[in-house]
């Protein structure tokens, strides 16, 4: 079952610049969350900061809270780790590990924390997570070739099948679609339309038309000018954010004016 | 005449563009030929001068008793024994040294001042001309050790002096392009920062390091100045790198030349197992062969491992 988060005045900060300015939202859980608008207004960076993968980038950090289920990721004695288990990542480049074959890539989160399974159970893991990632029918014949052996659509669904077998409770994807040709983009949404039974889902898009075809929720983001912090602008039902939105940034944005 | 130009103007240029094109060719075809002259050469001369000593006796006879161009004829055990344990030893010196340093400068030190003061150290390092190295390791070990503390091991110390630079940088361009997407993935999976490291960085590289440090050893294993001053030779073969001097096949090569011809007797060349003159230069370009079979060897070794862990890309 999917958790939801809660994010409380979350600001960001590269170093001294600030880049993400006091957001607030919530995220609800099994259901699709999209973060939309301009390239650099900080979405990406945003959905980072949802399993601390910002702390990657040195002098990145951030203050507020987000809580997943109650519990603040940013608590004192919450392990890093952890919160990375629970809450999972997806890409915009595909990433397979080069040297591993697909079947170990599956299994490369549970071998990669020193977990050990008996070959039956790594089995039914890699075939539930290969299912769940709509993948098994197109490689059950070759699971021990290598990852990056397969097109860039089947690589990515390789990745969120990866993503999977760790059982998280949230699934963050970055642009998971943007490097697909427009097939695989489709697998790929019928994918996540799948997975929100299971997961919560807050994928970060810069296609509209996808954020209003597959997501429940919608916030968007922008940033007001050069070195100024961006901010959310608004968050709504999807519905409600392309119909009937609130705020006029918003507007001007889905209807094009600019962005 | 302006007609007649422009029509006949970009015709002309595009003959000379072609004359250049086929110039630049040729050039470029015998530059790549006169490149490999050399090489040809100094290996065909190898081989035909060093095959002539070059058998099962001299490989497996060392130096002990022989005198001039008389029969015992004298091996090079001694020397190949004495190189192999010297530079493995300088290999199990600096590679984790080299390593460790590689990986602390890519995945930790985010160009801070410490790194920025090794990458200086080690560019200086890596000039550091190789006789240098040598009377630096025997000038340590005399230090400790009393003066005149010659060894192998204090041979392979100074052969890690030179090896160690560029074991760093051959590691650290390794790490480098190991993608950033691949380190983000292994912790977007709650991976720590060592797992990280070791099963995804450096299991994509390896095949990398491994070509690496096999270059950096064929690149000390030929060192003579340092291993002159610091292990020295003897005429036994010399198994234990702590204690007394031990030969080395660059040494060998070198003191073969530098004591000349013998002088033989008429009656000596009359033997059954004659007196040979030039029994020491037959000798020195038998051990150089013998040197650049161990380095080709070692390179055949590298290729296997490097494709038997290599990414494979379909």
């Amino acid at each position: 079952m999917g958790q939801g988060l809660e994010v409380i005045n979350e600001n960001i900060y590269y170093g001294a610049f600030h880049a993400v300015e006091n957001v607030t939202m919530s995220i609800h859980k099994n259901a699709i969350t999209a973060l939309i608008g301009p390239s650099g207004c900080g979405k990406s960076t945003f959905l980072r900061t949802l399993n601390r993968m910002h702390e990657v980038t040195p002098k990145a950090y951030c203050t507020g809270e987000v809580l997943l289920d109650g519990v603040n990721l940013y608590g004192k004695d919450i392990n890093l780790v952890d919160v990375r288990r629970q809450i999972g990542m997806v890409f915009q480049k595909a990433n397979p590990f080069p040297t591993m074959s697909i079947r170990d890539n599956v299994l490369a989160g549970i071998r990669l924390n020193h977990k050990r399974l008996s070959k039956t159970e790594a089995d039914d893991l890699v075939e539930w997570a290969l299912q769940g990632a709509n993948l098994w029918n197109e490689v059950r014949d070759k699971l021990s070739s290598p990852g990056i052996a397969l097109s860039g659509g089947q690589q990515q669904r390789l990745c969120i099948a990866r993503a999977v077998a760790m059982h998280p409770s949230v699934l963050l994807m970055d642009e998971p679609t943007s490097a697909l040709d427009p097939i695989s983009t489709l697998a790929i949404e019928d994918l996540i339309t799948e997975l929100k039974k299971e997961f919560t889902i807050v994928i970060v898009t810069h296609n509209m038309q996808q954020a209003a075809r597959c997501s429940d929720y919608t916030g968007f983001f922008n940033v007001q000018g050069n070195g100024k912090p961006s901010h959310l602008v608004e968050f709504n039902q999807t519905e409600q954010l392309f119909s009937n939105p609130l705020q006029r940034e918003t507007d001007d944005y889905i209807s094009g004016h600019f962005g | 005449m302006q007609r007649n130009g422009l029509i006949t103007s970009p015709i002309r240029s595009l003959r000379s563009r072609q004359y250049h094109d086929h110039a630049m060719t040729i050039l470029i075809y015998s530059t790549a030929c006169l490149a490999l002259l050399p090489l040809i050469a100094i290996l065909w001369s190898t081989i035909s001068h060093g095959s002539t000593r070059f058998d099962w006796y001299f490989l497996t006879h060392n130096m002990k008793g022989v005198v001039g161009g008389l029969y015992p004829y004298g091996g090079v055990l001694n020397a190949i024994l004495g190189t192999l344990l010297i530079t493995i030893t300088a290999t199990l010196i600096s590679v984790p040294i080299g390593l460790f340093t590689a990986i602390y400068m890519v995945e930790y030190a985010h160009g801070g001042v410490i790194s920025t003061m090794i990458s200086f150290l080690v560019d200086v390092m890596s000039g550091i001309p190789s006789i240098v190295a040598g009377l630096f390791a025997y000038a340590l070990f005399s230090f400790f050790f009393g003066p005149g503390c010659i060894n192998g091991f204090v041979g392979a110390v100074a052969l890690s002096i030179l090896m160690i630079p560029t074991v760093i940088r051959s590691c650290e361009q390794m790490l480098d392009i190991v993608p950033r997407d691949l380190r983000e993935a292994s912790y977007a999976l709650g991976a720590t920062k060592s797992r990280t490291i070791i099963n995804i960085v450096l299991r994509s590289s390896l095949p990398g390091i491994v070509s690496g440090v096999l270059l950096a050893i064929a690149r000390v294993i030929g060192e003579t100045a340092p291993l002159l001053i610091a292990s020295g030779s003897v005429s036994f073969t010399n198994l234990n790198l702590f204690n007394g001097r031990m030969s080395s096949l660059p040494v060998y090569v070198y003191n073969q030349y530098a004591e000349g011809m013998a002088v033989c007797s008429a009656s000596a060349r009359a033997a059954v197992h004659p007196c040979i003159p030039g029994i020491r230069m037959e000798r020195a370009w038998a051990a150089a062969l013998v040197l650049i079979l161990i380095v080709l060897f070692l390179n055949l070794i590298g290729r296997f491992i490097s494709h038997r862990f290599s990414v494979s890309h379909l």
